[in-house]
């Protein structure tokens, strides 16, 4: 797949720290790509590098084929964790500023603020000023501000933190939209739900060195356990237990069924395949559930960066 | 054409701001009714009458002591010393007593008249008690030997010097006045904008990095181009104060000038200028001497100083805003900017006064921290051109140099939080 964001053996030191150690990265084109790591792990770093705020050390950066330099200013909308606007400028006025500042022509500008403006249903708050909305509302200028100038690449550090649900809700599906009509988006974060839902690539980033990066399927099935989770209603309960103990690692497990049954987490042996354990189940009872265990992005997180 | 937003932003957010506003129009209209209090008050304590007492049992001197405006004596020298001295020292209505001992020989009064009081006297009042002494004894001196006092009256001569430039421009005595009183008010309105627009753009600086806007901002412009543009957008606001400001002097002098009959183009004319001089007192002799100065080049200077002198300092300003959280922080590194202005302004009025063209005044008209100051405290002297160009060429080289260090800490500094950085790690950021 073609790429937007191309990476290549970024170093960036900070006097004797090391915030980013040789990091590459693939970012493609139409994708919602998930920044992951601990706080601290360098994320920041590589995103103020990509927006040209800071120069890297050594390596090189590539925004669509060419390496990255000033014009590209226009094409990246960035979101920053700690983010604000000024708090006694009216909005409209800002907005049109900020979106100024990115290489809009002031009536273009206008046109995107009034579109932006109509489709979250916030057209009363142009004259306002920062400092008479609540925080909530303040983020979804944030948010309008960022994408006004049609950026090919969205970059959202932590954009859900200070959202109610609904708000969240209505950003989320403001950012599929875009992806839909070929925005590239990274998302930096270090909340699982949020990239288990919207994310198809990942990254994660750990002590400054990257650690895992690809489609997040691919990255799931790398890191499988050959687990799956049974429901069984047992002809014999005690003789199952003792006899399948022998042949498998199995553990209590816990998901939700309709029946009482004997719920487990049994692991494959290596080689094993999961039709010799379904018909070794279906020999000793009714089988209702039988699942493979796939590992959520928050167990391969915690299971990198514990190793 | 980001920087010309940036500078529009600024420049909007401090002109529409309502204490800019309230500034502009209320401080001149303050400064003149503190300037009419304080002719007021200073009036008030002219029409005060003081009673001084003498005791001259001998009738040397007493009368020789004439009452004044604000004197008026009362011979005591029918009481005892004692009991005249009591009466004085305990009545709230006398100011004090001269005491003329009775002597044979006059001569000896030069060194035995007292003045006794409660508080010690005003030095304006001793030296004329000491003139009365003097010039008795003077008579008497030229009487004793034999001179006839009222010829020598006579045949003094009362003269007045005339002072022109060889330019030909008339000046005199009042126009030193005004002149320091001018060049005054330019120095030390530079250090006050220095100060005030300083402050705006650290200010300023400090609210980016609190809200933080400020890495939305350096997304879209280098943070060099965002210090710059809010320095030229402030300075801008200054001028525009500065012009305002200008206008209303000029307009209040010029009303002045119309009410009492000066004419404005006086300068250009200088017979008329001398025939009517005789005719003019007080504020007219000062309001045509206004006209005389050079106005024009004391505009411009103002507003080069002022540019020159001002984005050297909102630079460091700048990168003292960038270095720390919040306003409380940033004391301890004004402490260091504060001092050279204070420095600037002290001796600007202890030595350009005094000797405009002197050494101490001259190197610090060059020094670029204290350039803007007292240089223009002597412009209204008259300072060579050449002195001019050296000086400006100095501030603006320093100027240069300055923006370069300040913005290598401002980069770095915008994007620092939490702990209030040491000299030392502000040192390792230049070299980041």
């Amino acid at each position: 797949m073609e790429s937007i964001l191309q990476v290549n053996n970024v170093v960036k030191q900070y006097g004797n720290y090391t915030a980013l150690n040789n990091v590459s990265l693939q970012v493609p084109k139409g994708s919602i790509y998930g920044l992951l790591g601990p706080n601290g792990a360098g994320k920041t770093s590589l995103i103020r590098i990509i927006n040209q705020i800071t120069m890297p050390d050594s390596g090189e950066v590539w925004l669509d084929g060419e390496r990255l330099n000033p014009s590209h200013i226009s094409h990246i909308g960035y979101m920053p964790e700690e983010r604000g606007l000024y708090k006694s400028m009216k909005v409209g006025e800002q907005a049109l500023y900020l979106a100024q500042l990115k290489g809009l022509s002031k009536t273009e500008a206008k046109t995107q603020l009034e579109y932006w403006f109509k489709k979250l249903e916030i057209e009363g708050w142009w004259n306002k000023k920062i400092q008479e909305l609540s925080k909530g509302m303040a983020q979804k200028i944030q948010f309008v501000v960022t994408v006004l100038h049609r950026p090919k690449l969205l970059i959202l550090d932590e954009p859900f933190s200070g959202f109610d649900p609904v708000n969240a809700n209505i950003i989320k599906d403001e950012i599929l939209e875009l992806r839909d009509k070929g925005t590239t988006v990274i998302f930096s974060t270090h909340r699982m739900e949020s990239v288990e839902d919207m994310c198809d690539h990942i990254a994660l980033i750990h002590k400054s060195n990257k650690l895992i990066e690809g489609r997040l399927h691919d990255v799931k099935r790398q890191y499988r356990s050959n687990t799956f989770e049974v429901g069984i209603i047992p002809y014999n309960l005690q003789a199952l237990l003792a006899d399948i103990n022998l042949k498998y690692e199995t553990r209590q497990a816990s998901f939700k069924t309709l029946d009482d049954e004997l719920k487990l987490e049994v692991k494959l042996p290596d080689g094993g395949n999961s039709r010799d354990l379904l018909q070794y189940l279906l020999q000793h009872g009714n089988v209702t559930y039988f699942v493979e265990k796939i590992p959520s992005v928050n167990d391969i997180f915690i299971k990198t960066v514990s190793q | 054409m980001s920087l010309s937003l940036i500078i529009k932003r600024e420049f909007n957010a401090k002109v529409r701001n309502k204490s800019f506003i309230v500034m502009t129009f209320l401080s001149p209209l303050l400064i003149v009714a503190m300037g009419a209090l304080v002719g007021y008050l200073a009036t008030l304590n002219s029409d005060q009458v003081n009673q001084v007492a003498i005791h001259d049992s001998a009738g040397l001197l007493k009368s020789d002591f004439k009452d004044g405006k604000n004197v008026k004596y009362t011979d005591l020298s029918a009481m005892p010393l004692d009991v005249a001295k009591k009466e004085v020292s305990e009545s709230e209505s006398y100011e004090g007593l001269i005491y003329v001992p009775a002597t044979d020989s006059l001569s000896q009064l030069a060194t035995t008249v007292e003045y006794i009081s409660n508080d010690s006297p005003n030095l304006d009042f001793v030296a004329t008690i000491e003139d009365v002494v003097d010039n008795k004894l003077t008579r008497n001196n030229l009487k004793e030997l034999g001179f006839d006092y009222d010829k020598i009256e006579q045949a003094k001569a009362s003269s007045k010097i005339h002072l022109s430039k060889f330019s030909g421009e008339e000046t005199f005595k009042e126009a030193s006045i005004i002149k320091i009183i001018i060049g005054g008010i330019s120095g030390y309105l530079i250090m006050m904008f220095v100060i005030i627009y300083g402050n705006m753009v650290m200010r300023s600086v400090i609210e980016e990095k609190t809200n933080r806007i400020i890495e939305i901002i350096i997304s879209s412009v280098k943070p060099f181009k965002l210090m710059m543009g809010k320095i030229i957008g402030t300075s801008l606001a200054g001028i525009l104060q500065f012009i305002i400001w200008v206008i209303l002097g000029l307009g209040l002098i010029f009303l002045l000038s119309s009410l009492f009959g000066v004419q404005v183009g006086a300068a250009a004319q200088p017979q008329a200028a001398e025939a009517s001089k005789e005719a003019m007192d007080g504020i007219q002799l000062y309001l045509s001497e206004i006209w005389k100065l050079p106005l024009l080049t004391i505009f411009f200077s103002f507003i080069i100083y002022f540019i020159g002198g001002y984005f050297l300092y909102s630079s460091l300003y700048a990168a003292i805003g960038a270095a720390v959280d919040s306003e409380t922080d940033s004391q301890q590194f004004l402490l260091p900017i504060i001092m050279p202005l204070m420095l600037g302004v002290y001796v600007g009025f202890f030595t350009v006064i005094s000797d405009p063209h002197g050494t101490v005044a001259t190197v610090f008209s060059m020094i670029p921290l204290t350039s803007p100051i007292v240089m223009l405290m002597r412009i209204p002297f008259g300072v060579p051109l050449w002195e001019l160009l050296v000086s400006v060429a100095i501030l603006f080289i320093t100027f240069f140099a300055v923006v370069w260090f300040a913005a290598k800490i401002y980069r770095i500094g915008i994007l620092m939080y939490g702990k209030k950085p040491t000299y030392k790690e502000m040192f390792k950021w230049l070299k980041y």
